[in-house]
């Protein structure tokens, strides 16, 4: 007796309810796992992509720096002592100081007939610095500060480009959040009327419940129950279907690229904060689609 | 005990169900709430369930205002209330004692507690030998037994039933009248919806007649004279 065997019996009547609706409906709950499965699958797929391609794109923007040249008039000993003070620059991250002399030989390596530079000398280059930045997106506003660093001439970069990766994150990032809001309401009207069809099959029970004095949460509880394993069951196999496709992909791009760059996360990294969010995509579709079915029953 | 003071109600489609009703019942007390078809008896069942809120007045169900009381509250109304419909309202997978284990279950009732209870029930109702049956097994002078047996197996302080017995040949129909009489006698309050005039001038019961939404009678003689007014 007591309190303890009253709740016991009411988890159990829950779970005993909420489980053989499932089986009743065999067909709908199938159909509505393997919507799920799908939309998780396509969701899980576009997020992937899109931190793979962020991935890659910080591994080009590192290489990504701007040139500041010093003054011709400063001597390599004036030159060098700027560094300290381009460090101090806002979103830098470091800075290497390269002499004519090496710019030169950088230069002339690039290209066969040599002949004519070896005319010129290095006189004709400037001392640089490479500057690398945190935030590849502030790139104007770096070079605008540097600008202002007396002993800097110009300061060269390739605005373009650094616009053209913020641009293919952004892209990416906000299609891969669009589409995952939409599939999750996908998702959500595909539950909410699986359990509907129950709610359906059984509103004489439910309103036998309520006229005796059920509460509304011990009308609820069975079909969140339902909800949430079938929520739960979709996420785990798309989770487990994500991870067969993405091993397979991985294995193909180390295969066939012989690109430096196009290196693939690995998926032990993001394996347990993807299932967290398989799981939480389950579990909210699963409880939210089931309370919006059995809303309007409870009303009166 | 049910108060209800100048109590109109109007349905969302303009229909005046309830025209000013006032009246009365008492704890213990049996009564007989007649009138035609349309007249307003459901509607004044509904209002005590809570199932619809009036328009205008005020309706106190055993202690609680209707008017006044939290949705998520409601609950606690209808534990002291058992409901009996015309047409049974069993649920047809569930044999008969689960159909009234079913009713102690969802309020929160112990294990043991159902295992105590309804076997008591059934054998006040005369329902003992069909436990284990299903509502499409038996009678439909036995299915309205078993929802008597689940209005009453929460101990609630009043019953209410609306045309209990309209799907019920006279023989029937007595017999059920006459175990809510028998039970009116252990002390529970009983309202009764019904327009059978035989059936209710065979009981010496405080009869309401009621028509076109107003109360035109209300008297201890147990005869059902509506027509009459
Ligand atoms: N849900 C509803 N919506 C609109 N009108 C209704 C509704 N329920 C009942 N009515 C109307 O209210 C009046 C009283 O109905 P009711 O209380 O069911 O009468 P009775 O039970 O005496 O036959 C009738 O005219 C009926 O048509
Ligand atoms: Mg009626």
């Amino acid at each position: 007796m007591g309190i303890t065997t009253m709740k016991s019996n009411k988890i159990g009547y829950f779970l005993h309810e909420g489980i053989s609706s499932i089986f009743n409906h065999g067909f709908m709950s199938f159909a509505s796992v393997c919507i799920i499965i799908a939309c998780l699958l396509i969701m899980g797929s576009f997020s992937l992509v899109a931190l793979n391609v962020n991935n890659i794109i910080e591994v080009l923007e590192s290489d990504n720096q701007v040139i500041a040249y010093v003054s011709e008039d400063y001597t390599e000993e004036e030159a060098r002592a700027l560094q300290p003070q381009l460090e101090q620059v806002a979103n830098v991250s470091s800075v290497v100081f390269v002499t004519r002399d090496e710019a030169f030989d950088e230069f002339s390596g690039q290209y066969e007939d040599t002949g004519l530079l070896e005319d010129l000398g290095s006189d004709f280059l400037r001392d640089r610095y490479e500057i690398y930045m945190d935030d590849i997106s502030l790139m104007q506003e770096t070079k605008t500060a540097l600008e202002q660093v007396t002993g800097i001439a110009e300061v060269s970069a390739h605005l373009e480009i650094a616009q053209g990766f913020t641009a293919i994150r952004n892209t990416v990032s906000i299609i891969s959040l669009i589409l995952a809001a939409i599939l999750f309401v996908v998702s959500l009207f595909i539950m909410s009327n699986t359990i509907k069809l129950t709610t359906f099959e059984r509103r004489e029970e439910i309103a036998i419940m309520k006229m005796v004095g059920a509460t509304s949460a011990f009308i609820r509880w069975p079909f969140i129950v339902e909800g949430l394993f079938l929520g739960l069951i979709g996420s785990l196999t798309a989770y487990v279907m994500q991870w067969g496709v993405y091993r397979l992909i991985e294995d193909r791009v180390v295969e066939v690229s012989g690109l430096a760059f196009l290196e693939v996360i690995d998926f032990n990294v993001i394996a347990v904060p993807l299932l967290i969010a398989f799981i939480a995509v389950g579990f909210c579709v699963g409880v939210i689609g089931s309370s919006v079915a059995i809303k309007n029953y409870l009303k009166v | 005990m049910i108060v209800m003071r100048d109590v109109f109600k109007a349905y969302e489609n303009g229909t005046k169900a309830l025209k000013g009703i006032n009246m009365e019942i008492n704890d213990g007390e049996f009564a007989f709430l007649v009138g035609p078809s349309g007249s307003g008896k459901s509607t004044i069942i509904k209002l005590i369930t809570g199932e619809v809120a009036c328009t205008d007045g005020t309706v106190i169900v055993n202690g609680f205002d209707m008017n006044k009381i939290k949705l998520s509250k409601m609950h606690k109304v209808r534990r002291t209330l058992g409901v009996i419909f015309q047409d049974f309202r069993l649920i047809e997978d569930k044999t008969v004692y689960e159909n009234v284990a079913f009713a102690m279950r969802v309020v929160g009732a112990s294990k043991k507690e159902i295992n105590k209870r309804v076997p008591y029930v059934l054998d006040l109702v005369g329902l003992d030998t069909r436990s284990n049956r299903r509502p499409n097994e038996i009678s439909g002078g036995e299915q309205q037994r078993v929802a008597i047996a689940r209005a009453l197996v929460n101990n609630p302080r009043m019953i209410i039933a609306d045309e209990p017995t309209g799907n019920l040949d006279p023989a029937r129909s007595l017999e059920i009248m006459m175990m809510l009489e028998k039970i009116n006698e252990l002390g529970t309050t009983m309202l009764v919806v019904t327009h059978e005039r035989e059936l209710v001038n065979q009981f010496s019961k405080r009869v309401i007649a009621i028509d076109g939404g107003r109360i035109i009678s209300d008297g201890m003689d147990g005869y059902y004279n509506y027509e009459e007014q």
